[in-house]
C-alpha cells in the first residue's frame, strides 16, 4: 500500500514537472527533457501540449508512434522556403580564414567560389523549395582534391554537402545551413570506353547527356535516362540510384553499375572501380553507396555497363478510357512486345491539359476527344520491319480488345520526340503552373491510381491533382497544383500520402530519394530495426557525420 | 496527286560513307520527306473542305518506297502508286515520269514538297510544271480553292516576303514549311490503311528513260568549323589580327 501511494507521488511529482515545462516553450528545454531517452525530438514551439501529452519516457517503438503525429506538426511550416524544425548540429565548426587559405593553397583560386551570385544558384534546389545559406562552394578537379579536402573538413569538423547538376527533388543537393558545397561539375572527363563490351568508365561530373552524346557516336546508349538529362551528374543519378524513364529494360544502377570510386568522410579513397561483369570477391560494397544520397561518401568515378544502340526505336502515344485498360494493357504489352518494351508511361488528363496549357510548341496527338488516361509506349529493337509488325499486331489487338479508344503511331524521328516532350514536359509545367507539392511513391500497380482519386476528393477544389509516372515499374508521380504554398492543402496531404501508401506496403519515395523532404519519414517504408542498421553503417564510415547531414536518416539516429 | 519522296529521317545525324561516294543510307531511320508530308496534309485539307474527290499519293524508287505509301495512307489518302525504279532517280526523271501519271489520272492539282531534304534540288515541281506546261505555285504558306472559277490563290514565300499569285487548274503547287502542320496517322487510320491499293507501276510503262544526265563525283562533309578563342586584352585583339589573321 505504501509503495503504491510512493508511486502514486512520484508518478504525480514528475507530471507536475511535465506541467510545468509545459508553459515554457524553448528549444534547449526540450532537448533536455527528452535527451534523457537517449534521443532528441524536435518539436514546434506551441505545440507543446500534443508533444508532452504523447510523450513516452520507456519504449523506443512508441517514438515511432508519437513521431507519426509530429511529422503532421513538423512540416505544417513547409513552405516555399523551407523552414523545416532542423536544428543546426552544434558539434559542426564554421568557416574561418585559415580554412580558406587551406582551401585556395590546395585547388587554386579559382575552384574555390564566395561570389554571392553562385552561391545563390548553388543553394537552391531546382524546384525553389530548399534554400541553404552556405557561405562556401568548392569544385576539385580530381579525386585527389577531394579526398585532401574531404580530410581537411573531417579533422575541423566542417559539414559538406556534395552537389552535382542540382536538380534533385528532394533537398538532398542543397545546404540546410552553412554546410561547405562540394560541387563535382569540374570532375567531367571520360576515361575509357570498351567499344566491345561496352563498359564506360567517367568521372562522377560528366552530365548525362553528354554521356548519352559521346556514346551514340559508338553506337551506344546509357542505361538510365530521364528528364534532368541536360543538367544531372551521374555522380549524383548513381548517388540517388536514379531510375528514369528505361528503367523497365534496363534494370536499375545497381544492375548496370560495375564499378565505384568513392571517397570516404575521413578523405580514404575507396577503389571498386571494377570493369568486371562479375567479380563475387567479397562484399559488393559499391551497393552501399549507390542511392546512399552522399550521406556515406562522395562518388568519383564509375564504370557502367552500356547497352548497344539498336536502330528500331518505335514510339505509340495511346488513349484509354479507364486505369483497368491502362493496367491490362500494360499486361499485354509485356506479353506481346517482350522483349523489345523499353517504356511504358502513364499520364491523366489533368496532367495532359497541364502542359498543353504551359507548353508552347505541344500539341495533343488525338485531340478529337479527351481521354481519361493516356499511355506512352516505347519499344527498341534490332529489326524495324519485325519490330513494327509486333507493335501493329499488339496494337490491333488493343484496339479490337476496347483496352485502347484511340492512338498513334510516330511516323518519324520528331513525332516520337513531340510525344516524349509531352511526358517528359509535365514537372515543368507543374512548375509553371505555380506551387507543386510533389510525391513519388512505389504501389502496387493496382492500387495506384486508386490514391489520386482519394486525394481529389479530400482536396475537393482547393488544388490540381496530377498523376503521372512509371507505370511499367509501379511508380506514381502524384503532384499536387495549388496557385500558391498553403499550409491548408499541405494538412490535408500529408501524412495522408504517407500513411495511405504505408497501408499498402508501399515505398513513400521510389526513385527521388529522401533527401531532407523525407528524412524523418523513412518508417513509414523501412522498419525501425534496419533504420537503426542504417544508422550503425552510416556512424561506422562517416562518425563526425560530416557527409549531407540532416538528410536520409532522421537526425536523431545519428547526432 | 501528291508526291511523297522517302528520305533520311530529318533527325538522323548525317555519316558520309567512307569512298565518299554518298550518303550512309544502310540501317538508318528513313521516313517522309518533311515537305511532301505537308504536300500531303494539304492535299487531305482540300478533300475534306470539298475541294477535291481523291487523293492519291505516288513514290518512286526501290521496295521500301511502299513503307512510307502505307503512312501517306494511314494519314488519309485514298490510294497510293509506286513507280518501282533504281533508287538514284534525278529530279528531270522524275519530272517525266509523274507527266506520264498526270496524264494517266488526270488529278486537278499536283502538289508536291518545295525540295526534298537529302538533294536539296528544288527542281521537280518546276520542271514538271514545265514539261505539262501548267502553272505552278512554288514555295506556297497558303493555297485557297476557288470551287467555281477552277483556280488556286497561292501565297508564296519569297526573299522579298510574300507574292500572292491566283493560278488557274489545273496547276502544280509545290510547298513550303509554314503551309501547314501535318496530322498524326492515329490507329484506326493505320488499320484501315492496310486494305487501300497500291498499285505498281515501272518506268517502262510509263515510258521514261533512266538516263541520267548528272553524275555524283564526290560527297564530302563541310569543313569542322574551328572553336572560338576567347581574348584576355585588347592588346592580345590586336596582335593576333595583325601576326594570325593577317588584316591590320
Amino acid at each position: 500500500m505504501q509503495n503504491r501511494m510512493a508511486a502514486a507521488a512520484a508518478a504525480a511529482a514528475a507530471k507536475k514537472l511535465l506541467h510545468q515545462r509545459r508553459s515554457i516553450p524553448n528549444f534547449s528545454q526540450i532537448n533536455r527533457l527528452s535527451s534523457t531517452s537517449g534521443f532528441t525530438h524536435h518539436c514546434a514551439p506551441g505545440h507543446l501540449k500534443q508533444f508532452l501529452a504523447s510523450y513516452r519516457w520507456d519504449l523506443w517503438k512508441s517514438c515511432l508512434i508519437h513521431m507519426q503525429n509530429m511529422s503532421a506538426i513538423h512540416h505544417r511550416k513547409f513552405g516555399s522556403v523551407a523552414s523545416t524544425i532542423v536544428q543546426r548540429n552544434p558539434t559542426f565548426s564554421t568557416i574561418n580564414d585559415d580554412d580558406l587559405i587551406y582551401f585556395e593553397k590546395i585547388l587554386g583560386v579559382k575552384k574555390v567560389i564566395q561570389d554571392h551570385e553562385e552561391l545563390k544558384t548553388a543553394n537552391t534546389d531546382w524546384m525553389h523549395k530548399y534554400k541553404g545559406s552556405s557561405k562556401l562552394m568548392l569544385q576539385p578537379e580530381n579525386t585527389a582534391e577531394l579526398s585532401q579536402i574531404l580530410e581537411y573538413c573531417n579533422s575541423r569538423r566542417l559539414a559538406v554537402v556534395p552537389q552535382g547538376g542540382n536538380t534533385g527533388l528532394v533537398g538532398g543537393s542543397v545546404p540546410v545551413f552553412d554546410e561547405i558545397i562540394i560541387n563535382t561539375r569540374r570532375m567531367n572527363s571520360i576515361i575509357s570506353f570498351d567499344k566491345v563490351s561496352g563498359v564506360l568508365v567517367c568521372e562522377a561530373g560528366c552530365i548525362l547527356e553528354n554521356l548519352i552524346s559521346f556514346l551514340d557516336k559508338e553506337g551506344f546508349i546509357m542505361p538510365l535516362d530521364l528528364g534532368a538529362k541536360g543538367s544531372c551528374q551521374i555522380g549524383g543519378n548513381i548517388s540517388t540510384n536514379a531510375g528514369g524513364l528505361r528503367l523497365v529494360r534496363y534494370g536499375s544502377l545497381h544492375g548496370t553499375v560495375l564499378g565505384l570510386e568513392v571517397v570516404l568522410a575521413n578523405g580514404s579513397v575507396i577503389d571498386m572501380l571494377g570493369t568486371l561483369r562479375k567479380d563475387n570477391t567479397g562484399y559488393d560494397l559499391k551497393h552501399l553507396f549507390i542511392g546512399s544520397e552522399g550521406s556515406l561518401g562522395i562518388v568519383t568515378k564509375v564504370s557502367i555497363l552500356t547497352p548497344p544502340k539498336l536502330s528500331s526505336v518505335n514510339i505509340a502515344f495511346l488513349a484509354c478510357q479507364d486505369y483497368i485498360s491502362c493496367q491490362k494493357l500494360l499486361f499485354q504489352a509485356k506479353r506481346r512486345l517482350g522483349e523489345i518494351l523499353s517504356a511504358f508511361e502513364f499520364l491523366d488528363a489533368q496532367a495532359m491539359n497541364l502542359v498543353l496549357r504551359h507548353l508552347d510548341s505541344v500539341r495533343n496527338p488525338l485531340p478529337s476527344s479527351i481521354y481519361n488516361f493516356y499511355i506512352l509506349i516505347e519499344t527498341t529493337g534490332s529489326n524495324e520491319s519485325n519490330d513494327k509488325e509486333k507493335l501493329e499486331a499488339f496494337l490491333l489487338h488493343a484496339m479490337e480488345s476496347g483496352l485502347v479508344s484511340d492512338g498513334t503511331l510516330a511516323q518519324d524521328f520528331s513525332q516520337g520526340s513531340s510525344f516524349w516532350h509531352i511526358r517528359e514536359g509535365i514537372p515543368e509545367a507543374l512548375m509553371k503552373a505555380g506551387a507543386v507539392y510533389k510525391y513519388d511513391l512505389s504501389l502496387p500497380v493496382e492500387k495506384m491510381y486508386d490514391l489520386v482519386e482519394d486525394m481529389r476528393i479530400r482536396l475537393g477544389g482547393a488544388a490540381n491533382v496530377v498523376g503521372y509516372g512509371h507505370l511499367g515499374d509501379g511508380n506514381l508521380h502524384l503532384n499536387v497544383s495549388a496557385p500558391q504554398y498553403d499550409d491548408a492543402i499541405l494538412a490535408q496531404i500529408e501524412p495522408f500520402v504517407y500513411e495511405w501508401t504505408s497501408r499498402h506496403h508501399g515505398s513513400i519515395s521510389a526513385e527521388h530519394g529522401l533527401g531532407l523532404m523525407k528524412a524523418e519519414k523513412i518508417y513509414y517504408s523501412k522498419s525501425s530495426e534496419t533504420v537503426q542498421l542504417m544508422a550503425s553503417i552510416k556512424k561506422l564510415l562517416d562518425p563526425i557525420g560530416i557527409l549531407n547531414p540532416y538528410k536520409v536518416i532522421p537526425s536523431s539516429l545519428v547526432s | 496527286m501528291v508526291a511523297i519522296k522517302r528520305v533520311v529521317d530529318y533527325a538522323v545525324k548525317i555519316r558520309i560513307k567512307s569512298d565518299k561516294s554518298g550518303v550512309e543510307t544502310t540501317n538508318v531511320k528513313m521516313s517522309m520527306n518533311p515537305f511532301c508530308e505537308i504536300g500531303l496534309e494539304e492535299a487531305l485539307r482540300m478533300k475534306e473542305g470539298g475541294f477535291a474527290s481523291e487523293v492519291i499519293a505516288v513514290s518512286m524508287g526501290g521496295g521500301q518506297c511502299v513503307e512510307t505509301l502505307r503512312t501517306s495512307l494511314a494519314m488519309g489518302a485514298d490510294r497510293a502508286i509506286h513507280v518501282d525504279a533504281p533508287s538514284a532517280l534525278y529530279p528531270l526523271t522524275v519530272a517525266k515520269a509523274l507527266k506520264a501519271l498526270v496524264h494517266l489520272e488526270n488529278p486537278g492539282l499536283l502538289i508536291l514538297g518545295k525540295q526534298a531534304i537529302d538533294d536539296d534540288c528544288n527542281q521537280t515541281g518546276q520542271m514538271v510544271a514545265g514539261l505539262l506546261n501548267w502553272p505552278q505555285g512554288t514555295f506556297a504558306s497558303k493555297v485557297v480553292l476557288d470551287k467555281e472559277k477552277k483556280t488556286a490563290t497561292v501565297d508564296r514565300e519569297v526573299d522579298g516576303g510574300l507574292e500572292t499569285l491566283c493560278l488557274d487548274l489545273p496547276a502544280v503547287i509545290t510547298t513550303d514549311l509554314r503551309l501547314n502542320q501535318p496530322r498524326y496517322a492515329t490507329l484506326p487510320n493505320i488499320m484501315k490503311a492496310k486494305s487501300k491499293p497500291i498499285k505498281k507501276m515501272s518506268l517502262e510503262e510509263l515510258k521514261v528513260e533512266v538516263r541520267s544526265d548528272l553524275e555524283v563525283v564526290q560527297v564530302t562533309a563541310p569543313p569542322v568549323r574551328k572553336a572560338g578563342v576567347i581574348l584576355s586584352s585588347v592588346d592580345e585583339l590586336v596582335d593576333k589580327l595583325k601576326n594570325e589573321a593577317h588584316v591590320i
